[in-house]
């Protein structure tokens, strides 16, 4: 059931590499060290979750390779590129929807196009298209203030599919919904996956949502933040969460978690993104 | 378990918190606003039975009965009843008025604004300007009024500079505070959707700091309109604060009060400008409508 892809030796180029990747901390108190060690590399297509309890630094990591935060040591590659900035080709959807408040769900939408200066009528005819794909066209007009949790995110997806990213950067993104409303979209992300043919880097604490989206778990601990173990997910998609061998990867998956918070360990403080 | 269950058999149908609100019925909407004007009346006609009362309980002299005042205004308005100085000569007093107030206001928001913009984007103009728009902030307008005459001589300059000086603060330092406090998510989404530099600033900045703008815009508004009154009093023959001075000169009670309530009233009506167009681009905010 599990098996280390940290370190491939196939000579594949990987579209994410993270190699060697530290990442600390400055403050009044001293240095805090949130990574320590990193090596993952991400293939083309691949839906990986980042898997950790609060405090183990997966979502700096997905921060790093967003762009918004600067490895101390190691590298972050993208596309066999260091990563120095945010850039469209990673798109990334917030646990807090970060919409912009004085667009539509329409102008939101189209917002990457619009900066990427395309003409109006391209833009229109792309937001079309992904306010259409993530079921919002009879919101078209609304306001985020006007939307529920669930559709604020969907908005966020469409957001990042329409400027054409190809890597999707997710920092637990349904945290914040109603068990329903996780599903569904959960549901929709997978449909959005498989057509799209993106990369997907899913942060998440729930073991659960893990195992139902992911080809690969990298679950992490705390205290630096490392990479405990890597493993693939077989399982058919799609998903039958009541199944037997969903359940045997799902206890798998829970006791290296768990192994990880054995009692008597420092506690951390709080997760660092 | 059971959620994901139910999920799978009913995928088709919308999760329960996926609905939109609901719009509140039209009708509903206006009889809720009869009632908030109903509501805002009863104070003030109360006030004025009051101030009927107490003029006859006491017979003072001194203060008009709320009658008089209505003729005073009718004839300040229109003429026709005293036929002085001052009848039908409304139009002439809110117009200059009117011009110092928007000619104060504007320039502290063409000033304000791009000033406040700056400030609230570059640590090192903050550093510089800091310190000493602090230490004149807390100055009260009215000690600007000796200066200000000695500058801009007895007249209207003086009292535009003096509307722009109460104005200037509550603009700026809002702007200020707006800019800087703009939602660091949202720059980290701009960012990652490849927007920088100038367009971050238009796309972004500017409208997320536009409901703080606004607010600073009516509170520099409202300080417009309390020191017109301020202004008018250095010496100019023409304006509604002027009319007040000339009626304390003359005694002329009714004159004062009439002004006062032209003053309050003007304010309001241009207040609800501000408001109309304050409502019309924070549209996408619920919670910055007035």
């Amino acid at each position: 059931m599990s098996d280390t892809k940290t370190s491939r030796t196939d000579g594949r180029t990987p579209i994410i590499r993270i190699a060697g990747l530290n990442k600390s901390f400055e403050s009044d108190t001293g240095t805090f060290q949130a990574l320590r060690g990193i090596n993952i590399d991400i293939d083309r297509g691949e839906f990986v979750c980042l898997l950790g309890a609060s405090g183990c630094g997966k979502s700096t990591l997905l921060r790093i390779i967003a762009g918004f935060e600067t490895a101390s040591g190691g590298t972050a590659s993208v596309f066999g590129r260091p990563v120095d900035a945010p850039g469209p080709d990673r798109g990334i959807v917030f646990q807090d929807y970060a919409l912009f408040p004085w667009l539509t769900v329409h102008e939101n939408i189209a917002f990457g196009p619009k900066h990427a200066g395309m003409g109006s009528k391209e833009v229109k005819r792309i937001a079309d298209k992904f306010t259409e794909m993530v079921g919002l066209t009879a919101f078209t007009n609304h306001y985020p203030s006007q939307l529920s949790g669930g559709m604020k995110q969907r908005v966020a997806i469409a957001r990042v599919l329409a400027n054409d990213t190809d890597i999707l950067l997710m920092d637990e993104p349904f945290g914040a919904l109603d068990a329903l409303t996780r599903a569904k979209l959960q549901e929709e992300l997978l449909d959005i996956w498989q057509q799209t043919k993106l990369t997907v880097i899913f942060v998440t604490h729930s073991v659960e949502e893990a195992v139902v989206l992911a080809d690969r778990i990298v679950v992490m601990s705390a205290g630096p933040g490392r990479v405990d173990c890597d493993m693939a997910v077989d399982l058919p998609r799609p998903r039958d969460v009541s199944s037997e061998p969903f359940n045997a990867v799902r206890r798998t998956v829970a006791q290296r978690l768990s192994s990880n918070l054995a009692p008597g360990r420092r506690l951390e403080t709080g997760d660092a993104a | 378990m059971t959620n994901e269950v139910t999920i799978a058999t009913q995928s088709q149908t919308v999760a329960p918190g996926d609905t939109a609100p609901a719009q509140p019925a039209l009708s509903r909407a206006i009889v809720r606003r009869l009632r908030q004007i109903g509501l805002g009346l009863i104070f003030p006609l109360a006030l004025i039975a009051f101030w009927e009362a107490m003029v006859r309980w006491t017979g003072t002299r001194l203060i008009p009965p709320p009658g008089d005042v209505l003729t005073m205004m009718w004839d300040f308005a229109f003429g026709g009843i005293y036929e002085d100085a001052f009848s039908a000569s409304l139009p002439i007093h809110l117009w200059v008025s009117l011009q110092r107030v928007y000619g104060g206001f504007l320039a502290a928001a063409l000033i304000g604004i791009p000033l406040g913009v700056a400030l609230g984007r570059s640590a090192l103009l903050r550093a510089m300007l800091d310190p000493t728009l602090s230490l004149l902030r807390p100055v009260p307008v009215t000690a600007w009024l000796p200066l200000s005459m000695i500058f801009f001589g007895l007249g209207p300059k003086s009292a535009v500079f003096l509307v722009f000086l109460g104005a200037f603060y509550p603009i700026l330092l809002n702007t200020v505070f707006g800019v800087k406090s703009v939602d660091e998510r949202l720059l980290e989404a701009a960012a990652m959707l490849g927007c920088k530099g100038s367009q971050l600033f238009r796309s972004v900045v500017l409208p997320a700091a536009t409901p703080s703008i606004f607010n600073g815009l009516r509170l520099g508004h409202g300080f417009a309109w309390i020191l017109i009154v301020v202004g008018e009093m250095t010496g100019v023959p023409e304006g509604l604060g002027a009319v007040i001075m000339d009626g304390r000169t003359l005694s002329r009670t009714d004159l004062v009060i009439t002004g006062m309530i032209v003053i309050g009233v003007t304010g309001y009506l241009s207040d609800r400008l501000i408001v109309l167009l304050n409502n019309r681009l924070l549209r996408w905010s619920p919670q910055h409508h007035v």
